[in-house]
């Protein structure tokens, strides 16, 4: 008898789910972003477009909190088995859009796949292996201790295993993860996410659905249908948002803040960000870039916050390292420091009182505002004498350039895809080394193998207090050393109508999780 | 007949070949395809591996080569960024930029032969000064500024408070002066019929019809003023010549000197010149269609160069050179049925 209460309980708990959700349900949103997402396939390319439609039609393990915390979605619980292990236990009755089941295999399968794939291999480097131990158990392996394996298994994003199996009607392998051309999985898609994909005309529409069986009954999240427009151009976006034409836009241009704050109809939210813009100064080019003493003085030479109220309209946060505040690297002790007296004593103990020329580069529509900081960095080097022959260049251009270290100074602007500081450094300030990828974007070709091993040290370092304090020391030896110029950290905007909740759904990842979006 | 097709023909080939050789030529400045194919931390080897995959790493001579030959039998190569052939994607795009141009099209006949005909009729009449005064500006203002206004005062809507709220005058004035807005700004609109293969058509229902409004006005804008400028002094010309004095004389109905004898070979050079800016009106839509997201081919061909997608953007140019060679072709054959006494190969007959 109890277990037929039982039983009858859980059908009934079954049965009455998806009936409320269909009810609550209801809205209809549309959005426009600057652009849609390339491909279905979430492995094919780690871009912030694909990563917001694997928030839609996929759940991570863990995903990230607003104050940069972890909060668990497929995963129900973790803990660490040892200093390399970490055991999951997953959520159970979760279905894929195509209604399988989800299980630890699942898991396994995306796992092997994301070391298959080009742009995330990498990230996924320091795992040596995954053991599936039940249905709802699993173990990540790395081969030394991992500080950041919560920040990593926020990219895994379970694919359904035996929806991606097996071979197409003209005999290619469904897995297989193909950069340009068609494939199965770019086409298709069955996650357990939100929304499942409707439609899709490539840049022209997308249409998304809510997912009837969607596990996470407890979301307030009550929109049924999505429309997704790419609209490119900024003004056309904004207007699409202010003609009523969209609901929800992102992201919105400095130029027309105010204009989204006058209209009443019409909400803003914006936030400080965490991709750091910042210039190299090339030393293997510019002899004088070797002196620490000339790094200072052009330290010392660049109003951030200036560039930042003038050039950016309070768009961005001044920054004088590379972590921004919420980063274990960030110290709060680091600040901007422009002093023009200062930069010009400092030319002249370096024995450069008369300057000298350098060419600068930078890109003119991949960053906001790109081109004008660098024609204002460019007037304020003049004033120490730094005469500056200035560049600007498309991305398509620009990147190549970039790659050849074309330039004497180079501005370029970096988001940590693990969310942590030491990618910062990895990329931007190690001695650059061709067979490990080290130092990949140092156009400054600055090396300090002391800090180098640093960040090494802090990257086996599991905890958390140290690591903080190894990585605010990093940052302060940057600093000291100037060993670039950092400029700010960008901000994000969104709007939306009044009546789209977007303010709690937003992080500064600009993955808005959609999801649990609420539509009055 | 033949003769003409087949000089034509020739013609065509050569422009095609023309045309892929100086898009293959300006590649390396049009930027590395890779960077809108990977993500920022993808290491060198990979890169490398990818692009030598695509067959960026061989002479430019080598590509070319590969490209022709594949193009001989009506492969152009695939898409980076769609993964899909060019044609096909050139395809799926082409029918909403011609409904574009359809619909700027019908605009401009409808209103430059009109007016273009009372300006000649009545030259001194205030309203034909009007006409050519607002045409005047009309031509001098950039699309993509016309574009703006447009979506500022038809589909945000404006408030207007420039006059005193409590008089009577001012009140109609800010009242006649304020607009709701309402018209879709962007895109196409939800409800597309489908005509046939990629043809997805705006025309056939409401929704439909109200996204075409803005940017097909904002297209016909640069157009209208040349025609009716062109069809205003052809026509003056036209009604000073002998056989029109001599069918005044005669005492015909002045409709009928007007509008059978005159505007007849009124329309001689504006059908020449109509050919020709409807290749123009194609360049044109890439800017239309940018401030309106509109789906067709410009937007398509911008974006192919913002991302470096060679394959498309060589396509989309061959396919452009292609439709100039057919539109004159049409325009040479229309010309010869409209006024018999033209040889269409130029020989004597």
């Amino acid at each position: 008898m109890k277990k037929l209460l039982a039983a009858l309980v859980g059908t009934m708990a079954l049965a009455t789910a998806p009936v409320a959700l269909s009810a609550e349900a209801t809205k209809e949103l549309k959005m426009a972003y600057d652009a849609d997402p390339v491909t279905l396939d979430i492995h094919e390319q780690l871009s912030g477009g694909i990563l917001q439609l694997s928030h839609m039609s996929f759940d991570p393990l863990v995903r990230w909190t607003k104050d940069l915390g972890f909060e668990g979605r497929l995963a129900e619980s973790w803990e660490r088995v040892d200093d390399k292990t970490m055991r999951f236990k997953l959520r159970e009755g979760v279905k894929f859009h195509s209604g399988n089941e989800f299980t630890a295999k699942d898991v396994k399968f995306t796992y092997d796949r994301l070391k298959e794939s080009q742009d995330f291999k990498a990230i996924f480097q320091p795992f040596s292996g995954i053991n599936v131990i039940d249905d709802y158990t699993f173990e990540l392996v790395t081969s030394e201790p991992f500080p950041l394996l919560l920040n990593t298994a926020t990219y895994i994003f379970p694919l359904d295993s035996q929806f991606y199996s097996g071979e197409t009607a003209d005999g290619k392998k469904k897995s297989a993860i193909v950069k340009h051309g068609n494939s199965f999985a770019s086409d298709n898609l069955s996650g357990t996410g939100p929304f499942v994909v409707k439609s899709r005309q490539q840049g022209v529409r997308m249409e998304f659905e809510r997912f009837a069986d969607y596990w996470d009954e407890e979301s307030p999240g009550n929109v049924k249908k999505i429309v997704l427009t790419p609209i490119k151009e900024n003004n056309t976006r904004v207007s699409a948002l202010l003609s009523g034409g969209v609901d929800f836009i992102a992201p919105v241009p400095p130029t027309d803040l105010d204009r989204i704050k006058r209209d009443k109809n019409s909400e803003l939210v914006t936030m400080s960000g965490t991709r750091i813009i910042m210039f190299h100064m090339n030393q293997e080019r510019v002899e004088a870039f070797k002196n620490p003493k000339v790094r200072q003085a052009i330290a010392y030479a660049i109003n951030q916050e200036g560039i930042a109220a003038k050039i950016m309209k309070g768009f961005a946060t001044p920054a004088a390292q590379l972590s921004p505040a919420g980063y274990q690297g960030h110290n709060e002790s680091l600040k901007p420091r422009y002093d023009v007296k200062k930069a010009q004593e400092l030319m002249k103990e370096a024995g450069y009182e008369d300057g000298f020329t350098i060419t600068m580069m930078a890109p003119n529509n991949r960053y906001v505002n790109d081109d004008k900081i660098a024609q204002a960095a460019a007037a304020m080097l003049a004033r120490i004498n730094i005469k500056v022959d200035l560049k600007t260049l498309p991305k398509a251009q620009y990147w190549p350039e970039f790659d050849n270290r074309s330039g004497d100074m180079m501005l370029i602007g970096w988001h940590a895809d693990t969310e942590d500081s030491a990618n910062f450094y990895e990329f931007l300030t190690f001695c650059p080394e061709a067979g490990s990828g080290a130092g990949q974007y140092n156009a400054g070709n600055y090396c300090n193998p002391e800090i180098d091993a640093l960040v090494a040290k802090a990257n086996v370092e599991t905890d958390v207090e140290k690591r903080t304090a190894m990585l605010q020391e990093v940052e302060k030896r940057l600093y000291d050393d100037a060993a670039f110029v950092p400029l700010h950290w960008q901000d994000l905007a969104w709007a939306s109508k009044k009546n789209v909740k977007i303010e709690p759904i937003l992080n500064v990842m600009n993955f808005p999780y959609l999801g649990d979006l609420v539509v009055e | 007949m033949l003769a003409f097709l087949v000089q034509r023909i020739s013609q065509a080939v050569l422009v095609m070949f023309v045309i892929s050789v100086i898009a293959f030529a300006i590649q390396d400045g049009l930027g590395d395809p890779l960077q809108e194919m990977v993500g920022m931390s993808v290491s060198m080897e990979e890169r490398e591996a990818l692009r030598e995959e695509l067959g960026l790493n061989d002479s430019m001579v080598v590509q070319y080569l590969r490209f022709a030959g594949k193009a001989l039998q009506g492969d152009l190569g695939n898409s980076y960024f769609y993964g899909k052939p060019t044609l096909e994607v050139i395809a799926e795009h082409l029918p909403a930029t011609l409904e574009l141009v359809i619909g700027a099209s019908l605009i401009i006949m409808f209103l430059s032969v009109p007016i273009g005909v009372y300006a000649a009729i009545r030259p001194q009449a205030w309203l034909a000064k009007f006409f050519m005064g607002v045409s005047t500006v009309g031509i001098s203002i950039p699309v993509f500024l016309t574009a703006i206004v447009l979506i500022q005062i038809y589909s945000i809507g404006i408030t207007i408070e420039w006059f005193p709220e409590d008089t009577g005058w001012g009140q109609w004035l800010n009242g006649a002066l304020t607009t709701e807005g309402g018209l879709p700004s962007y895109g196409r609109g939800d409800e597309l019929t489908h005509l046939f293969g990629t043809w997805y058509s705006g025309f056939f229902s409401t929704d439909g019809l109200m996204h075409l409004v803005l940017p097909c006005v904002s297209l016909a804008s640069i157009m209208l003023p040349l025609f009716i400028r062109l069809i205003r002094a052809e026509m003056m010309e036209v009604l000073q010549s002998d056989y029109i004095r001599y069918a005044r004389a005669k005492g015909l109905s002045a409709v009928r000197i007007n509008f059978l004898h005159a505007l007849k070979n009124t329309m001689l050079p504006v059908i020449t010149v109509g050919g020709v800016q409807v290749g123009v009106m194609v360049a044109y839509t890439i800017l239309t269609e940018t401030v309106f997201q509109w789906p067709g081919v410009g937007l398509m061909f911008l974006e192919a160069i913002t991302r470096s997608d060679i394959p498309l953007i060589v396509a989309y140019l061959m396919v452009v050179g292609l439709i100039f060679v057919i539109t004159n072709t049409l325009v040479d054959l229309v010309y010869g049925l409209v006024n018999p006494t033209v040889k269409l190969t130029g020989k004597k007959a």
